[in-house]
């Protein structure tokens, strides 16, 4: 069966911890085996994040990615500089274009290009941004089903914050549209 | 219960107030600040008290006195948090008072790095204070079995009247793995009337000490303290071993790296190979019955550790020259890789063939 390793990276405050995390409950929400491994440091606003997140259905050894990554998120440009080299050939690598110009450096993996930070903008709110990366993520992977995440959501933001269910949605639709436009 | 998405360190917190902890006391340190965001919220919430104090050595005095008193306490830290608290962990010991320390590892020496690592096996297994003691001390590979063992932990405190150790480290307290509570409290454990509770002026009052002015009167406490330890290394070694049958190498390690190392054992058998992995739980009592289980085909064994080596003097000790003994390990907050340990058992089994 499958087992989807992914390295999710960007800078704090762009929502890649909680990126991670949904991808980690979604998994969990489906009786999968799951983890999620955050770097952590002296880190801030501003400063890098990245976690590696495993979804499987054979229990987890390491919950260590690195080096075996089946697919990535990479939300600027550092990110993708670090990381390009821990994909596995043939692995999905997902850039946000709205911050990285650069193209993969490698061919032997299968990029796709989401301005998510563009397109979390014009539906008015930036932080959705990581939502387009999450719904691109699904629907190239599949690894896990968009009403798990949606799940993982809702439980994620609570009933005070149950008003922003429907952004998120729309930005994680716009994601998966984005891909399915890319595979044409 | 369902199963909940939670890091280890707020893992232990919950698992700890499960468990009937209603004190804790610490002092923040990445990487297990966690732990105490989690009791600073919780635990009054259960009636109990969580107390972020002046530091660890105050902490540990805490801890004593409330041990003291017989309530179940906790406290935890990291590598050199715990450094600091090793005074008040060898009075506790000589004291025989229970209680529950956790060390989420991270490298060191000195103030170290904030990264994951393993090395305060010395430290925790030698008795890191003064005097002839020992510390039970469990070494959890998953966010699950750390909790697990946070209720066998308080249960094993009190039926030794020794402090225990949960050995975890950066990994283990800062990821998250589904994890399932439940409550299997041990329903034999001896009563607390040691314990200073008040005398109600109906009984002489209870005095907690560690402090012998008449040597030979200390040698006997020693002799006894020792006794008791002898019991916990008969009756307490645990192990997880996999696929030792017909090894030609044995990996031995604990913890995050035991995982990291089955990963690399799994992707050498699918090639073929006959790795096994033995993975102690109590880091003491070393668990040196695993090692009667070993196969006679077993010619090496390889120590990986998230430090320069410290457990492979256990292993030397225990194997008594029978095997050769490698090591592989990194230090200093780095994660070994799976590949490392791939590259390093290869290395081993083309050198003998």
């Amino acid at each position: 069966m499958v087992s989807e390793r992914t390295i999710l990276a960007g800078f704090g405050g762009q929502g890649v911890m909680l990126m991670g995390q949904l991808l980690t409950q979604a998994g969990m929400i489906e009786g999968k085996e799951v983890s999620w491994l955050p770097s952590y440091g002296p880190e801030m606003r501003g400063g890098t994040a990245n976690c590696g997140v495993i979804v499987q259905a054979e229990p987890i050894s390491s919950p260590v990615v690195e080096g075996n990554a089946t697919s990535e998120i990479m939300m600027n440009l550092p990110s993708l500089l670090k990381f390009e080299e821990d994909l596995e050939p043939g692995g999905k690598l997902l850039i946000n274009s709205s911050l990285i110009s650069e193209k993969a450096s490698r061919e032997d993996v299968e990029a796709y290009y989401i301005p998510s930070s563009d397109i979390a903008n014009e539906l008015g709110d930036t932080r959705v941004s990581n939502m387009v990366m999450l719904g691109a993520f699904i629907e190239v992977t599949g690894i896990v089903e968009p009403e798990s995440i949606f799940q993982a959501l809702e439980e994620k933001l609570g009933l005070a914050r149950a008003h922003l269910m429907d952004v998120n949605k729309e930005a994680f639709s716009l994601g998966a549209a984005c891909v399915k436009e890319q595979r044409k | 219960m369902a199963k909940v998405l939670m890091k280890g360190n707020e893992a232990i917190g919950e698992a700890a107030i499960l468990a009937g902890c209603r004190f804790f006391f610490g002092y923040p340190i990445t990487p297990q600040s966690e732990l105490l965001e989690y009791m600073s919220l919780h635990l009054p919430k259960a009636g109990g008290t969580f107390l972020q104090a002046e530091s660890e050595v105050a902490a540990i005095n805490m801890v004593y006195g409330a041990a003291g008193c017989g309530a179940r306490v906790m406290t935890g830290s990291s590598s050199p948090g715990i450094a600091l608290k090793q005074e008040g962990i060898s009075y506790i010991a000589g004291a025989e008072l229970p209680c529950v320390i956790v060390n989420m590892m991270r490298g060191g020496p000195g103030l170290g790095s904030i990264q994951p690592a393993q090395s305060d096996y010395n430290q925790s297994t030698r008795g890191g204070g003064d005097g002839d003691y020992k510390l039970l001390v469990y070494a959890p590979a998953s966010i699950q079995e750390m909790v697990d063992y946070v209720q066998i932990s308080f249960d094993k405190a009190d039926q030794y009247r020794n402090p225990v150790l949960i050995a975890g480290d950066g990994v283990l307290g800062q990821m998250m793995e589904p994890v399932e509570f439940s409550s299997q409290k041990a329903t034999d454990l001896p009563a607390k009337d040691w314990a200073t509770t008040g005398t109600d002026g109906k009984r002489a009052p209870n005095v907690i000490n560690s402090l012998y002015l008449d040597a030979e009167e200390l040698e006997k406490h020693n002799i006894h303290l020792s006794e008791k330890y002898a019991k916990m290394k008969e009756n307490e070694q645990r192990w997880e071993s996999v696929g030792i049958e017909g090894a030609e190498l044995v990996i031995v390690a604990y913890g995050t790296t035991a995982r990291i190392a089955r990963s690399a054992m799994d992707n050498l058998n699918k090639q073929g190979r006959k790795i096994g992995l033995l993975r102690p739980i109590t880091l003491w009592p070393y668990p040196e019955k695993a090692f009667e289980e070993l196969d006679d085909a077993t010619k090496h064994l390889l120590v990986v550790e998230m430090s320069m080596g410290q457990m492979i003097d256990d292993v030397r000790i225990v194997n008594e020259g029978k095997r050769k003994i490698d090591f592989v390990g990194r230090s200093g907050g780095v994660i070994p890789s799976t590949s490392l340990v791939e590259e390093k058992i290869l290395e081993i089994l083309e050198r003998s063939e």
